[in-house]
């Protein structure tokens, strides 16, 4: 058993509900947590006679990120209807795309350690509707909330290019900012804005012979941790069935299994995959779609820089942790914010850390992004320099972003009012070191010595002189002649 | 002439001068089917309190000086696929015999506004789905020409409603000739505009790509009439075509303006598959062109031969889609003792849907199923290709295609119940039609060594009905057979 290895092998099915102002072929608003059957019409209730009507929004928004995941735009799409029957499925059929998706080819970068990235690569994006939600609350009978049918939704398709379930978060978590980022999602998790069905199956190699244990499809998972524990659970849970049975990978025999999330393991579903005929043909009742070069330049040119490219440059060239680069650019306006500040003046690390530590703690504790705490880069880039020029402490500086955000006043005021200014006065602050030595014989002495307390006794001597300088000294400068007095 | 057999037209005109009041107009109407609709059963329901209700608000707009639009007052019928925000919209299925919908298609929009008074709601094959009327799940229908024959299909009941002077005019659809061929069975005039001519929204769908809604009337300029108020583009039906590619006419305007240097085409070989009378009718009626100073000229349609195929994929095709939905779950019957889940669904289909619908439904399953799309219905696509081609061609060389409506007059009852494909080989002259496009026109023009009415069928190419009628008034004008009536009128 020693010569035996193996790799986890992942594609990735994903739906991202778009944030249209309206429903993809009518004109009710998108719904959540709604009262049930309350954002509905005929045409989203499938009445009888009723049409569909395309949201150009939603294709235009299909488009963006089509563009933004390097697909090729289709120039000539259509419309067809996928058919199978089911109680949240109003016409028992649903308006998809088949063969010609909107979007082919393409791939997602993704950050690995170290600034590396992982190129996986896209078989298709196409758009289509929503079904609704089966509720199972009453006794003997179910009941349908059709206010989620009729949502617009992309479904993006990755070839197996995945090879851990670390890999496999980190591709959801970039599509997420990218989305994200493009405006064409609010990819909120907990309103099921992404779902995600990994394909797993492992590669196994022993004794010098190659075995793919059979594909395993887990439907329906609405976060990345349970995104990433299946693909870690079927990872091991194959790798024990294959060593136990043997079995590998043959025609039909795919199973499909669901995430149980109180106890995180997968079940079986459905042993064999059923051959579904979803009878596709194209829709009658919606005309195709034909995306002109100048329709596509004009989407084109909303375009933004993506999260990785972003995260990446930050490292290279801001000299920014993988951590900082990665905090600053899960938002756009996170991202914005921050360069603005660089383009200001201000110094990329001490910015970035101002930004992290205190910026985007008060912009969670707020509920909004960081162009919405009404403070303006500008000025944040001054406090920035202030900070780097010993005007005030890296803790005063935080400190005073917080009370820009409250006030609105320059910081160069605030830190006036708020006696935070350090000071740097060497004449001042050398007659205030002396009275600290005289008060502390013992501390000076071990600090002389050179002993093992040497170290903390100077840290204590230090600590004396800025409390007696209610925390205004500045400890550069304190240290400074400390040194001196000392050696 | 009693009230009841004016022309719509007419009697707007008389109501707008206030010699007639709507009230009159629809009590007349009313009178009249109290006397004949036991005998002929052209509605599956009626609104006698919503109509007067309504004549009487005409009348008070009227008196008021209040505009009117261009059915004031008028007594109008409507198909029972069209939904309804009053009544059931039954679609002739006793799956949907209790269903009412909660909006109203755009085609009765158009009607209410314009002043129509909507006195009830026609029978039909089931979904649109039949020749004859018979596959109705609620209703019989006969022929007020004679009981023993069938009206025609699927608008078998709009069309009894005209020729038995029920109303003056009716709304029908038409997917391979429902509109068309009722009209020539029951002696009226039947107008199938061109596809994207006039919104489908909420006419409840039997083949997506063909249904077409469109007018049933005694006269030409009826249908004319009918057409203005109910053409246009919708915004709710992506397939209704936009008014800057086609714009509406005045279809009433310029009707009796005769087209200059009209030239007619036929197809001689296609059109000796009719009955000796509909082929003398024929001839018949491209002299009375010839008299009008039109010239002749012999067309070829060379693919035609495949269009009965081609159209039973397609429009199977897509009915299998589109009644998906009436499942017992979402709409229609349900059921009352299913053994389990998948019961619901297939206990109601089957206990609800009739026979010729279930053969639909299965025929467009099939068509559609994997490894037989690519054999069935892309081919069937191809074909459509293929002879919208040669209507294009042939309308290169004429301005006006003239052939039979259908192979025969009205047939018996029960003739051909038990021979599906007899049945839709009766369709050959009017399902091209649908598959190309075009709008098509169907005027009496002789009755039968029986006395049953004959049609003539008038073909123009895409969204040139304003031609279309003009060239049909030309022969209206020149005849005498649209004034014909069958003693039922009495
Ligand atoms: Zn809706």
């Amino acid at each position: 058993m020693s010569d035996l290895s193996y790799k986890v092998i992942v594609g990735l099915e994903i739906h991202v509900q778009l944030a249209t102002r309206t429903k993809m072929f009518c004109g009710c608003a998108l719904s959540f947590g709604e009262e049930a059957n309350s954002r509905v019409c005929p045409v989203c209730l499938g009445m009888p006679g009723s049409l569909p009507v395309m949201n150009k929004q939603a294709v235009e928004y299909a488009m963006l990120a089509a563009l933004a995941l390097h697909c090729e735009v289709a120039s000539f799409t259509k419309w067809d209807r996928k058919s199978y029957y089911y109680p949240d499925l109003p016409k028992n059929y649903q308006i998809s795309q088949y063969d010609l998706p909107l979007g082919s080819g393409g791939y997602i970068e993704i950050p690995l350690e170290g600034g590396r990235t992982k190129r996986i690569r896209l078989i298709r994006a196409h758009l289509e509707e929503d079904a609704g939600k089966n509720l199972h609350t009453a006794g003997s009978f179910s009941q349908v909330d059709l206010n989620r049918a009729g949502t617009p939704l992309l479904e993006i398709v990755t070839e197996p290019d995945m090879n851990s379930a670390a890999e496999v978060r980190a591709l959801a978590v970039e599509l997420q900012r990218i989305v994200r980022y493009l405006g064409v999602s609010e990819a909120d998790m907990q309103k099921g804005h992404m779902r995600f069905e990994p394909n797993i199956n492992l590669l196994i190699e022993r004794a010098g012979l190659q075995f793919r244990t059979p594909i395993v499809e887990v439907k329906n998972l609405n976060s990345f941790r349970a995104l990433e524990r299946s693909v870690a659970y079927e990872t091991q849970r194959q790798l024990d069935v294959f060593l136990e049975t043997g079995i590998t990978m043959q025609m039909g025999n795919k199973s499909t299994r669901g995430w149980n999330d109180a106890d995180e393991t997968t079940v079986l579903q459905r042993e064999k995959e059923e051959a579904h005929d979803y009878r596709y043909f194209p829709d009658p009742d919606l005309v195709p779609v034909t995306t002109t070069p100048e329709w596509l330049d004009e989407i084109r040119s909303r375009l933004c820089e993506l999260p990785v490219a972003r995260q990446m440059r930050y490292v290279g060239e801001y000299g920014l942790s993988d951590y900082d680069a990665g905090v600053l650019t899960a938002e756009r306006a996170t991202a914005e914010f921050f360069e603005q500040t660089v383009v200001a003046g201000a110094d990329p690390k001490r910015v970035c850390n101002l930004l992290t530590q205190a910026g985007l703690k008060l912009a969670n504790e707020r509920g909004c992004d960081m162009s919405a705490l009404g403070i303006a880069p500008a000025a944040v880039a001054n406090l920035a320099q202030m900070a780097d020029a010993g005007t005030v402490s890296a803790t005063a500086a935080s400190t005073i972003l917080q009370a820009m955000t409250e006030t609105g006043k320059a910081p160069e005021l605030l830190a006036e009012e708020m006696n935070l200014v350090q000071t740097s006065d060497a004449g001042e602050l050398e007659r205030i070191v002396d009275q600290v030595l005289a008060e502390n014989v013992q501390a000076v002495e071990d600090v002389v010595s050179g002993g093992k307390k040497s170290k903390k006794a100077r840290g204590f001597l230090l600590g004396q002189v800025i409390q007696k300088t209610k925390g205004q000294a500045n400890p550069k400068v304190v240290s400074e002649i400390l040194d001196r007095k000392l050696s | 002439m009693s009230l009841d057999e004016l022309t719509a037209i007419d009697l707007r005109e008389r109501i707008a001068a206030r010699q007639v009041s709507s009230t009159e107009a629809v009590h007349a109407a009313f009178e009249q089917i109290d006397r004949a609709e036991p005998t002929v059963g052209a509605f599956i329901s009626l609104f006698r309190d919503e109509a007067f209700a309504r004549a009487q608000e005409i009348d008070r707009r009227l008196a008021a000086g209040e505009p009117v639009g261009a059915l004031a007052g008028v007594p109008v019928a409507v198909k029972d696929n069209l939904c309804t925000r009053f009544g059931a919209t039954t679609c002739g299925s006793r799956i949907l015999e209790n269903f009412h919908a909660p909006y109203e298609a755009t085609v009765i929009r158009r009607l209410l506004d314009a002043g129509a008074v909507i006195i009830g709601k026609t029978n039909l094959d089931e979904f649109a789905m039949g020749s004859s009327t018979e596959n109705s799940g609620l209703k019989k229908t006969v022929n007020p020409w004679d009981t023993e024959r069938v009206p025609g299909g699927s608008s078998g009941g709009s069309a009894t409603a005209v020729a038995a002077r029920l109303c003056s005019i009716a709304l029908g659809s038409d997917t391979g000739g429902s509109i068309r061929q009722p009209a020539s069975f029951c002696g009226v005039v039947g107008l199938k505009p061109t596809y994207g001519r006039v919104s489908r929204y909420g006419l409840v769908a039997y083949g997506s790509s063909l249904d077409q809604i469109g007018p049933l009337a005694q006269t030409v300029t009826d249908a004319a009439l009918m057409l203005s108020v109910i053409a246009g583009h919708d915004p709710a039906d992506s397939t209704s075509v936009d008014e800057r590619t086609a714009p509406v006419a005045d279809y009433v305007a310029r009707l009796d303006e005769p087209v200059g240097g009209l030239r007619v085409g036929i197809a001689p070989a296609f059109n000796a598959g009719a009955d000796e009378s509909v082929r003398s009718a024929l001839d018949a009626a491209i002299e009375v062109y010839c008299g009008a100073g039109a010239d002749v000229v012999e067309i070829e349609l060379p693919h035609i031969d495949y269009a009965i195929a081609a159209y039973y994929v397609i429009a199977t095709a897509e009915a299998s889609s589109n009644l998906a939905r009436f499942d017992g779950v979402h709409y229609g019957y349900r059921t009352p003792n299913p053994a389990d889940y998948v019961e619901v669904y297939s206990k109601s289909r089957e206990e609800a849907f009739g026979q010729e619908v279930k053969r639909r439904i299965m025929l467009g399953t099939y068509a559609l199923s994997s490894g037989y799309y690519d054999a069935y219905y892309l081919k069937a696509l191809k074909v459509r290709n293929l002879i919208r081609n040669d209507f294009v061609k042939a309308f290169e060389r004429c301005d006006a295609i003239l052939m039979p409506v259908a192979p025969t007059t009205a047939f018996k009852i029960g003739e051909k119940t038990d021979d599906p494909l007899k049945m839709y080989l009766s369709d050959i002259y009017t399902i091209a039609v649908n598959l190309a496009g075009i709008p098509g026109l169907s005027i009496p023009c002789g009755l039968d060594p029986a006395g049953l009415p004959i049609g003539l069928q008038i073909l123009t190419p895409a969204f040139s009905e304003d031609k279309l009628v003009r060239i049909a008034r030309m022969f209206e004008a020149a005849t005498e057979w649209h004034t014909k009536k069958p003693a039922i009128v009495g």
